[in-house]
């Protein structure tokens, strides 16, 4: 359509998109603690090691609260809390009981929704919106979806009968620090193990106020402990001789490490890790919406997802197009501080990940694809990184080949089917895909086609409770979510 | 390509901004209208409801308020009305509030052919324009004769602006043909008044439909694409409009030639105002940020916007008491 | 004729199977099977890490075709194969009892593979029922889970039978679409060669199951390193040999799947859930339409 006219002569422009007056969120609303304990057997306990680390707001690089650093006794404690009550409580206690815990502790997320968005923003630098629209809600909805599944195992297995697995070990990121610690939590909870769970050291405070709200719930102690700590903690819990699970969310180079590390034992893992999406855009999709499911693929969270449509590939026919409509997509998007509820991509989480991320912005440049970044302006303080798309990129690059975790998207165009289902399986990981086209046989050859574990036609980045997730290749094992993501919690007999 | 907008700085979004416009008189190639962009309504809800999480405060929301007052077309389509009903229609739209000093006024009364002539009079040289619905609104169901003689009744009573309805059995029957020419003609009666299509966007059924209509339309000739007569339900909803923006979006890339919008029918509330301008502002960016470009077919709008307006100024919410009804 | 007695036996050259072909083993390498008294049965191919590298090109090969067949296909392909081994029931006996066996018990092992091939070949169009999920998501979109194989499998057959093991592993993997390469029993190869010539005559795609002979300890690491495996089986309650192979398996993240507490001759043996211990879960979603004035209520 477009053909005719020469480019640059025919410009919307947005500069007004970017300007709504500031409608920050209060902080008043939320309590930080300045000293966090480790929560043991029911207890905020000091550390063992007697150690501590400050966590901060990666928006304004200001200290939130010091949090203790659990050294390899405060481990052993944790794992012990969790033993004896798994021993002497959780699995002697009748399911519908235990689902009635689980309930309780939806309903306080819901009571807390505002507080637990609040900290989650300050905490790890993600827009409010977000974590009040997508966070906090699908949190709480995640523990009440599996709180009702603890008395109806018998109906999960056919001809079998599932039995907890023992003390479940639990090691998350920082991209959805209450939302991961749900995930975790709420299966292994429901399905009768007990947990040692450690968030992430950039972003452990939404997991210590749930932890606040397992006191408050009265869940008998031990059954949910929350130690928090950077990589050595989470060494020694996946080094426990008396853990019987590991559950791992993060890079497919720990995944690896995690794996090596269980080898010579009879640990059962679950591994949610790296990817590189392949989203695809045919000449007859809805194309606007295909635009807003590449936004929401790449620059949703910061790009911090594991899932995110971090390769875009086009059909040539519709390539300038689609380039045109994401551009000016891109000028739109409010870029800063994440406590304005206008904000559409935040803070990026660390100021290492910020140096990742510009590493690979660099190198993409120096493999010679084109960079088109959006005209908004950053903030001074805090780290920020641009959205950011790379045209002209081949397979070869690196950009297109290894996880960036950032808002970066590599964009290459593609003639037939088979050539893009080739390319979109080319890849070492198998987490996600996306499909965009009109035909209805098209979507299930594709889908059918795409060696990943979840798969979005003509729409992205969707989660639900009851949707199972996780990956295929190096993107880990198991699942999360749904009736499926009761399996890596049970042994059947 | 041959506009010139006029680039004054106005950084304040949604801050009022004067418009040159020059019509672009090209030869444009007419597509086949069989095959109309695919539209998936799911995604494009979800998208128009994102646009409702933006926060208007202060400034940006007391702007948008004064700029949403401005664009309303300000509406009274009813069998039973009359010369003493539109004349006070008329007042209302030059005298919004007067207690409230430096109130822009309207930017149009959208009434039926025959009112045309005393609201011309009423309105005098206000500036405020006179549309007038033509075309056996609101179902379109005559003859091409009888839409044009509606048509040049209503011109030569002094419209400013043509409202026309299209014909929506036509369009489902598949006669994209039918309808386009039909556009194309009662454009040809308007010469250089600028004319409004309606689609009547809540007989169509689906968003790929809207699509396609908005495509007929703005191919034909159409000044303005609009979504609804107000008298069928639903009337404008956010996605639907947002479909047609995006479809002006699409055309101006293609042609240079820009299209205004007007929502009809449903909008009521001063909240849901500004999400349509935070909708308009990003999805077709500043130049369509006034009333050349945009509008709202609403009679109950401005009463809420002045309500808005007077709470924001005196900080105590309003009585639809304090409000004059005409 | 009586000249029987005088005829010299033609004995058999026991060579592997690989991408619907029957090669030596590149290596060159034998060794000799032989029963518990000592006596030699057969020359046997002393597999390569090249063997192993050529079966898993012949299985990724076949990998497509074989896991997008029509299940009900794959059914009945596991039948003809339940048929053709009922056929040569009799030189399966045979075989086994060379091997030690009492004619009983072999005359049961080779029954309760036919009937383990049959229970899998139902089993093709079924599992996935069981254990596909539609899940009702709170967003208007259409959700659905459903197993798909993991694609090459890597797999050792249990070491302490020479054809009920590995069977009751080639089943339920193939039943869902895997392709696979399969180490026979060292000790005791022969019946895993000729169930190859029953596969060969099945209708079975070639390089669906590659059948190598060898060392476990020699071809282990292979399997667990090798880039273009997804999934790698064991079933020897040996922890050195787990470990070795779970540590390696790490490099791109193969599935591990250890099935060291199997009774291979009962019926515990068997089950759907052997067939899901080679299947990933795919989840997809798609946007339902529903446009508000369509209402559908009643």
């Amino acid at each position: 359509m477009s053909k005719a006219i020469k480019k640059n002569t025919i410009q919307l422009k947005f500069d007004s998109a970017r300007v709504y007056e500031p409608a920050i969120e209060s902080k008043s609303a939320a309590k930080i603690k300045p000293v966090y304990d480790l929560f043991i057997n029911g207890k905020f306990e000091k550390p063992l090691s007697k150690k501590y680390f400050n966590t901060i707001n990666p928006a304004s690089e200001e200290i939130l609260s010091s949090v203790a650093m659990a050294g390899k006794a405060d481990v052993n404690k944790a794992v012990l809390a969790a033993r004896n009550a798994y021993e002497r409580t959780w699995k002697k206690m009748p399911a519908a009981e235990r689902a009635k815990y689980i309930y309780r502790i939806a309903r306080m997320i819901q009571e807390k929704a505002r507080e637990f968005a609040i900290i989650e923003t300050l905490d790890g630098g993600k827009p409010i919106r977000e974590s009040r629209d997508f966070d906090v809600p699908t949190a709480a909805n995640h523990f009440f979806y599996y709180a009702g599944w603890a008395d109806k195992l018998e109906y999960a297995f056919p001809n079998r009968k599932a039995m907890p697995l023992g003390v479940a070990g639990q090691i998350i990121p920082w991209n959805f620090p209450l939302l991961m610690a749900a995930w975790k939590i709420a299966p292994a909870l429901a399905t009768g193990n007990t947990v040692v769970l450690k968030p992430a050291e950039t972003t452990p405070l939404t997991a210590l106020k749930l932890a606040e709200i397992i006191q408050e719930a009265d869940l008998p102690p031990g059954v949910v402990n929350i130690i928090t700590g950077a990589g050595d903690t989470g060494a020694n819990i996946v080094n426990h001789a008396d853990i019987n699970k590991i559950a791992f969310t993060g890079s497919t180079a720990v995944g690896k490490i995690i794996q090596r590390a269980i080898a010579g034992t009879n640990k059962k893992a679950t591994l949610e890790l790296g990817g590189k999406a392949a989203n695809i855009i045919f000449d007859d999709a809805p194309l606007d919406q295909a635009v807003e499911g590449i936004i929401n693929g790449i620059f949703f969270n910061q790009g911090h997802v594991c899932c995110a449509g971090s390769r875009l590939y086009v059909q040539e026919s519709v390539y300038e197009q689609v380039i045109q409509k994401l551009k000016d997509r891109m000028e739109t998007l409010i870029v800063g501080n994440p406590m304005d509820k206008n904000t559409d991509v935040g803070a990026i989480n660390s100021r290492e990940q910020l140096a990742t991320i510009q590493r690979y912005i660099k190198l993409g440049n120096q493999e010679g694809a084109e960079m088109y970044q959006s005209a908004c302006a950053l903030p001074k303080k805090g780290f920020f990184c641009k959205p950011t798309i790379f045209t002209n990129v081949a397979q070869s690059n690196r950009i297109a080949q290894e996880e960036i975790f950032g808002p970066v998207l590599a964009i290459q165009s593609f003639r037939t089917d088979d050539e893009v289902i080739e390319k979109a399986n080319n890849t070492a990981f198998g987490l996600s895909a996306g499909i965009w086209t009109d035909k209805g046989s098209k979507i299930f050859n594709l889908t059918s086609k795409m060696r990943a574990g979840v798969v979005w036609a003509n729409t992205y980045n969707k989660f639900d409770p009851t949707s199972p997730f996780g990956g295929y290749k190096e993107s880990g094992y198991g699942r999360e979510g749904g009736l499926h993501g009761l399996f890596p919690y049970v042994k059947l007999v | 390509m041959a506009e010139k907008i006029n680039k004054e700085k106005d950084c304040s979004t949604f801050g009022l901004r004067k418009i040159n416009m020059i019509a672009d008189k090209k030869n444009i190639a007419i597509p086949d209208f069989r095959h109309t962009a695919p539209v998936d309504q799911v995604g494009v809800e979800e998208r128009a409801s994102r646009f409702t999480k933006r926060s208007i405060k202060k400034e940006t929301k007391l702007n948008g308020l004064l700029l949403a007052l401005n664009m309303i077309d300000l509406t009274t389509l009813e069998g039973k009305d009359s010369d003493g009903k539109v004349k006070q229609l008329c007042y209302k739209a030059m005298h919004l509030h007067d207690a409230y000093p430096g109130l822009p006024t309207v930017a149009a009364i959208c009434v039926y052919p025959s009112m045309v002539k005393v609201a011309k009079a009423a309105l005098g040289d206000s500036g405020i324009k006179v549309a007038a619905v033509a075309t056996a609104f609101p179902s379109g169901q005559s003859s091409r004769a009888v839409k044009l003689s509606d048509t040049r009744f209503a011109l030569a009573n002094g419209a400013d602006e043509i409202d026309m309805v299209i014909s929506r059995g036509k369009f489902l029957q598949g006669e994209y043909n039918y309808v386009f020419d039909e556009i194309a003609a009662i454009k040809d009666a308007c010469g250089d008044t600028r004319l409004k299509v309606i689609l009547e966007t809540g007989e169509l059924g689906t968003y790929d439909k809207v699509r396609k209509a908005s495509e007929i339309a703005m191919y034909a000739g159409a000044d303005f694409i609009k979504t609804s007569t107000g008298k069928i339900s639903p009337a404008a909803t956010m996605p639907v409009t947002l479909v047609m923006l995006e479809a002006i979006r699409d055309f101006y890339y293609a042609t240079g030639k820009r299209i205004a919008m007007k929502p009809a029918g449903g909008i009521s509330k001063s909240k849901l105002a500004l999400y349509y301008l935070v909708m308009l502002n990003e999805v077709l960016g500043e130049a369509w940020m006034n009333n050349h470009w945009f509008r709202f077919g609403a009679s109950s709008l401005a009463n809420d916007i002045l309500m808005q307006l007077e709470k924001e100024r005196t900080g105590v919410y309003q009585s639809p008491n304090y409000f004059s009804i005409d | 004729m009586s000249i029987s007695s005088s005829r010299l036996e033609i004995l058999k050259t026991y060579k592997v199977y690989i991408g619907g072909q029957f090669p030596r083993t590149e290596s060159g390498r034998y060794y000799i099977a032989s029963n518990k008294k000592g006596v030699a049965l057969a020359n046997v191919c002393l597999c390569s890490r090249k063997d192993f590298k050529d079966s898993v090109v012949a299985a990724r090969n076949a990998f497509a075709g074989w896991s997008s067949r029509a299940a009900f296909n794959r059914g009945q392909i596991l039948y003809r194969i339940a048929e053709m081994l009922e056929g040569r029931k009799a030189q399966f006996v045979e075989e086994l009892t060379k091997q030690d066996l009492t004619k009983a018990a072999a005359i049961a092992e080779v029954e309760s593979c036919i009937d383990r091939l049959i229970y899998y070949s139902g089993w093709c169009d079924k599992f996935q029922q069981i254990f596909s999920a539609v899940n009702p998501v709170a967003s208007s979109h259409f959700n659905f889970s459903v197993p798909e194989p993991m694609g090459v499998v890597a797999a050792v057959a249990p070491q302490n039978t020479s054809l009920l093991g590995l069977v009751s592993l080639i089943a339920p993997i193939i039943a869902g679409g895997n392709t696979i390469i399969i180490l026979g029993s060292t000790q005791m190869p022969l019946s895993a060669i000729t169930f190859a010539e029953v596969l060969h005559s099945s209708d079975l795609p070639g390089g669906v199951v590659n059948i190598l002979t060898g060392k476990v300890s020699e071809l282990l690491p292979y399997f667990a390193e090798h880039m273009d495996v997804n999934a790698v089986a064991f079933c020897e309650p040996d922890n050195a040999a787990q470990q070795l192979l779970k540590d390696k398996a790490a490099m791109n993240m193969k599935r591990v799947i250890i099935k060291d507490d199997m009774k291979w001759s009962t019926a515990t043996a068997q089950s759907p859930y052997m067939i899901m211990d080679f299947q990933e879960i795919k989840t997809t979603w798609h946007p339902i339409e529903n446009i508000g004035g369509a209402k559908a209520g009643y």
